[in-house]
């Protein structure tokens, strides 16, 4: 293990010795993001390779709008909001919905399965699931859709915030003053989508993307492998996660998700409007979309806090460029969903402290 | 968010399974993974088998997973 740990740091040092400027790779994964923090791993690198938290975690790039509505729907007496535990701190205009916990109406679920059942279990109220994540969640949000359909089960509903991970990255990409030199792709969101997904991002964009797990060996080797095609002048799609990746990916998962849901342009936070980036329900499922089950629109709001996340979330500025960073925004007292979010580039460089010194 | 666990199916039944990692049993469904048999190795994202996995792979994230529960519980001594 030490063998490959080397040999990949030795790609690097020789990578930015060649490069003669500083290379910036974004992890785009907010998973990939905790890993780097939790294990040390920056303080492993050379000081010219900088390491950019994308947009990769849900609860970050969701809209203040898609909170707010969760948030109305809490207050309803004939609600029940059924909700991952990630989303559960993260404030919106009137409290969060730990605040709202209060009421007895938020129960936090950890599968799709579980809001389902609550659904059957409550049949006197409506269930609201707040469907966030990207394509490694969506298809078990499907699966329960498709369920409560031929089941019947008409007290169950979704809030999709569903998100797509490659509308993303083209979108950073194709902003005139972005510094992303490489991506290392999400390993989970590749298990579903395959790696061949981001080969749009290497061809049209000439940016090398490789798809890594989430410990600290594969996100070492997959650094190591970027490096090498940058100082090679190559952009090539690779994926260090033999594992569990293929080329392909999970058809059956793609193929439930496209069942129950299509594209639709849609609000990310730090990022605004992305074209065909979110999942929306088809309209034979649309009696389970809450958005028009409660006859609500989704309008973005300006956030006037003085929180810079949307900067971090596009990799332009690091946490503690924030003024609000450590002063008033701690994980204690999050103002923004970078501060929140376990997997929020706040949140990993408040718990885990600066860059300690580069190896040269 | 988008962590996944490696566990064995222990039960199978249509596409409703027990799995097993490092001795915890929980309930986890099949169906984005019809391939998936008894005594497989499978990636766990969300009550939800998403891969097939090997046993090297599996056996690294559970030593990861058991460092990190050994760390966390000394952060815990150490503030409390």
């Amino acid at each position: 293990m030490l063998e490959r740990i080397y040999k990949a740091q030795t790609v690097m040092d020789s990578a930015c010795k060649a490069f003669g400027r500083r290379i910036n790779i974004m992890e785009v994964c907010g998973t990939h993001t905790v890993s780097i923090f939790r294990n040390g791993i920056r303080s492993t690198l050379p000081k010219q390779l900088k390491l950019l938290s994308g947009p990769g975690c849900p609860v970050c790039v969701t809209d203040q709008s898609y909170i707010d509505i969760v948030l109305q729907l809490a207050d309803r007496d004939d609600c029940l909001i059924a909700t991952y535990g990630d989303m559960i701190r993260v404030p919106g205009k009137d409290g969060s919905l730990e605040t709202k916990r209060t009421r007895a109406n938020v129960k936090v679920v950890l599968s799709s399965e579980d809001a389902l059942q609550l659904a059957k279990d409550n049949p006197d109220k409506i269930v609201v699931f707040v469907a966030v994540g990207f394509e490694t969640t969506a298809p078990a949000t499907a699966v329960v859709v498709e369920e409560a359909s031929a089941q019947s089960i008409d007290n169950f509903c979704i809030l999709s915030g569903h998100k797509l991970v490659v509308p993303a990255m083209r979108a950073l990409v194709s902003e005139k003053n972005h510094n992303i030199d490489a991506f290392l792709c999400p390993g989970h969101v590749s298990v579903i989508i395959g790696y061949h997904a981001f080969a749009e991002i290497v061809e049209r964009y000439g940016r090398p993307c490789v798809v890594a797990g989430f410990e600290p060996l594969q996100i070492i080797e997959g650094l190591g492998e970027i490096c090498r095609q940058l100082s090679a002048g190559k952009a090539e799609l690779k994926s260090v996660y033999t594992a569990a990746v293929t080329e392909q990916g999970n058809i059956t998962a793609q193929k439930i998700m496209a069942d129950c849901f299509e594209e639709a342009d849609g609000f990310w936070r730090g990022l605004g409007k992305i074209e065909k980036s979110t999942l929306k329900l088809r309209d034979k499922y649309s009696q389970f979309d809450a958005l028009k089950r409660f006859n609500m629109t989704e309008t973005p709001v300006e956030d006037t806090s003085g929180c810079r996340c949307g900067e971090v979330l596009c990799g332009l500025i690091e946490p503690p460029e924030c003024s609000l960073f450590k002063k008033s925004c701690t994980t204690r007292t999050p103002v923004g969903p970078c501060m929140v979010s376990s997997e929020g580039a706040c949140a990993a460089w408040f718990k885990y402290g600066p860059e300690r010194k580069h190896r040269q | 968010m988008c962590l996944a666990i490696p566990a064995r199916i222990v039960e199978l039944e249509k596409d409703n399974a027990v799995v097993d990692a490092m001795g915890n049993r929980w309930r986890a469904k099949t169906t984005l993974l019809p391939e998936a048999k008894l005594g497989d190795l499978v990636l766990i994202h969300a009550g939800f088998a998403i891969s097939l996995v090997d046993e090297e792979e599996a056996k690294e994230t559970w030593h990861l997973l058991a460092e990190i529960a050994d760390f966390d519980q000394t952060q815990d001594k150490v503030s409390g």
